[in-house]
């Protein structure tokens, strides 16, 4: 793989913006001087308030590289400083300081049969790369197993219904095309195997807890240690 | 570069002088943040490496780098992804101790750590020289978690933390530069927080 692209700081005018959930945000970004991304990359987000003080954070990009917006989804943490002016304050119009796209591991450009394995809000990078796959017609090679505590915790959750993806609701049942309820429960080792046959590579996105458990499935499911990609976000206890 | 409308600032610090540009107080949270599956790893089979441009090599296991004297060290540790974390204390082995043991030749100039998972990140070896660089296996008095690299990482916490690899096996000296795992992936090749160095083309 070479060296995945890498833009600095620049700046993005927020063109559209909505809430898809209580506690989501959807932010679609101009972005001046745009380094195209790859699936799976992240961008860092900046807010300056009038003194001179800064606070950013990293986000994973939402959109397909093809796409001439970058959307970026973002949830609203608990007292979070940058996910709580981007739920409640930010508009659109505003312009923020952007640095992207980062990172060159996290990411899939259909360069081998892979599975990815997220859960809540760790689905954003799963879908950019999804919509690359859509787009390139290489959905056999990207399977999805993607895990929420119900519908409305997971972000585009009608999208990777659409796609193909596996959904596994932990909090409450899920109908099932062709009638009949998937009771809640994480995914069995036996509902994902099909998924992960095949795969040389696999990728985990989530909070540290889902982390570690989706790895343990990955490997319970016979995929080696090292083909495992994690992007894991959050406190520890 | 532009003023974000309507946003003022929550987490003014408390002790600025004491965080990084860019860095918040984490405070008692320590996130965990891996590019890999967590290794299981036997520390039967753990051993601690340093070769590459020394005199003589040199291998710990376990027990024997246990023997070694014993380092502490108390203070501030800071990630890239714009935490930090005040007051920490670990406990382990100097690296000086470890190099003072190989030798390092005259024109040994950079460092590669290396991890069991195969995780590398590079660092210029002054950065772990004169007492600013350990391996460590405690964390405030007990043994160090696994998700934080236990039950052995290297610890360089002038550095931002991915330069701390976790479960650390081997340290190389190099003449030359060359990037390791993040630093390959975009990441600066010494990652100074006070000189914001996160990534690379940055000062």
């Amino acid at each position: 793989m070479g060296a995945a692209p890498a833009g600095g700081w620049t700046t993005g005018t927020i063109i559209e913006l909505d809430h898809p959930t209580d506690r989501l945000v959807r932010l679609r970004f101009h972005v001046e001087d745009r380094v195209d991304h790859l699936p799976g990359q992240h961008y860092v987000v900046r807010l300056r308030a009038p003194d001179g003080y800064t606070a950013q954070r990293s986000y994973s990009i939402a959109s397909d590289p093809d796409d001439p917006l970058l959307e970026l989804m973002v949830e609203c943490l608990p007292g979070g400083e940058v996910s709580g002016f981007l739920h409640d304050d930010a508009a659109v119009g505003d312009v923020l300081e952007l640095r992207g796209p980062i990172g060159g591991w996290f990411v899939w450009e259909g360069d081998a049969p892979s599975v990815a394995v997220a859960g809540g809000s760790g689905v954003v990078p799963i879908v950019a790369m999804t919509r690359y796959a859509r787009r390139l017609g290489l959905q056999d090679q990207l399977k999805v197993v993607v895990v929420a505590r119900t519908w409305d915790d997971l972000p585009y959750a009608a999208e990777l219904q659409r796609y193909g993806a596996f959904i596994a609701l932990t909090r409450e049942n899920l109908a099932v095309e062709g009638g009949g309820d998937r009771v809640a429960a994480p995914p069995y080792p036996a509902e994902v195997e099909d998924l992960v046959a095949g795969a040389e590579r696999a990728y985990v996105c989530g909070s540290v807890g889902f982390a570690s458990y989706a790895t343990r499935l990955l490997e319970d499911a016979g995929v080696p240690t090292d083909a495992i990609r994690v992007e894991q976000f959050g406190e520890t206890g | 570069m532009p003023i974000t409308r309507g946003f003022l600032g929550k987490r003014r610090p408390e002790r600025p002088d004491r965080l990084p540009p860019g860095q918040y107080d984490t405070g008692s949270g320590w996130p965990t943040l891996t590019a890999e599956a967590t290794p299981k790893l036997d520390v039967e089979q753990w051993s601690m490496t340093v070769d590459g441009l020394v005199d003589s090599p040199q291998t710990w296991s376990w027990r024997e780098i246990h023997a070694l004297p014993e380092s502490t060290y108390f203070g501030d540790i800071h990630c890239v992804t714009t935490w930090s974390k005040f007051d920490t204390t670990f406990t382990g082995v100097s690296v000086d101790t470890l190099l003072e043991a190989a030798g390092p030749r005259p024109e040994a100039k950079f460092v590669m750590a290396h991890s069991t998972t195969g995780y590398t990140t590079n660092l210029p070896l002054e950065d772990l020289t004169g007492g600013k660089a350990w391996v460590v296996w405690d964390f405030d008095g007990k043994p160090l978690a696994r998700g934080h690299g236990g039950p052995v990482r290297l610890l360089v916490p002038h550095l931002y933390f991915w330069k701390s690899a976790k479960w650390v096996t081997r340290l190389e000296l190099m003449e030359r530069d060359r990037p390791g795992f993040w630093e390959q992936n975009g990441y600066h090749d010494r990652g100074d927080p006070w000189l914001e160095q996160r990534y690379q083309g940055d000062p």
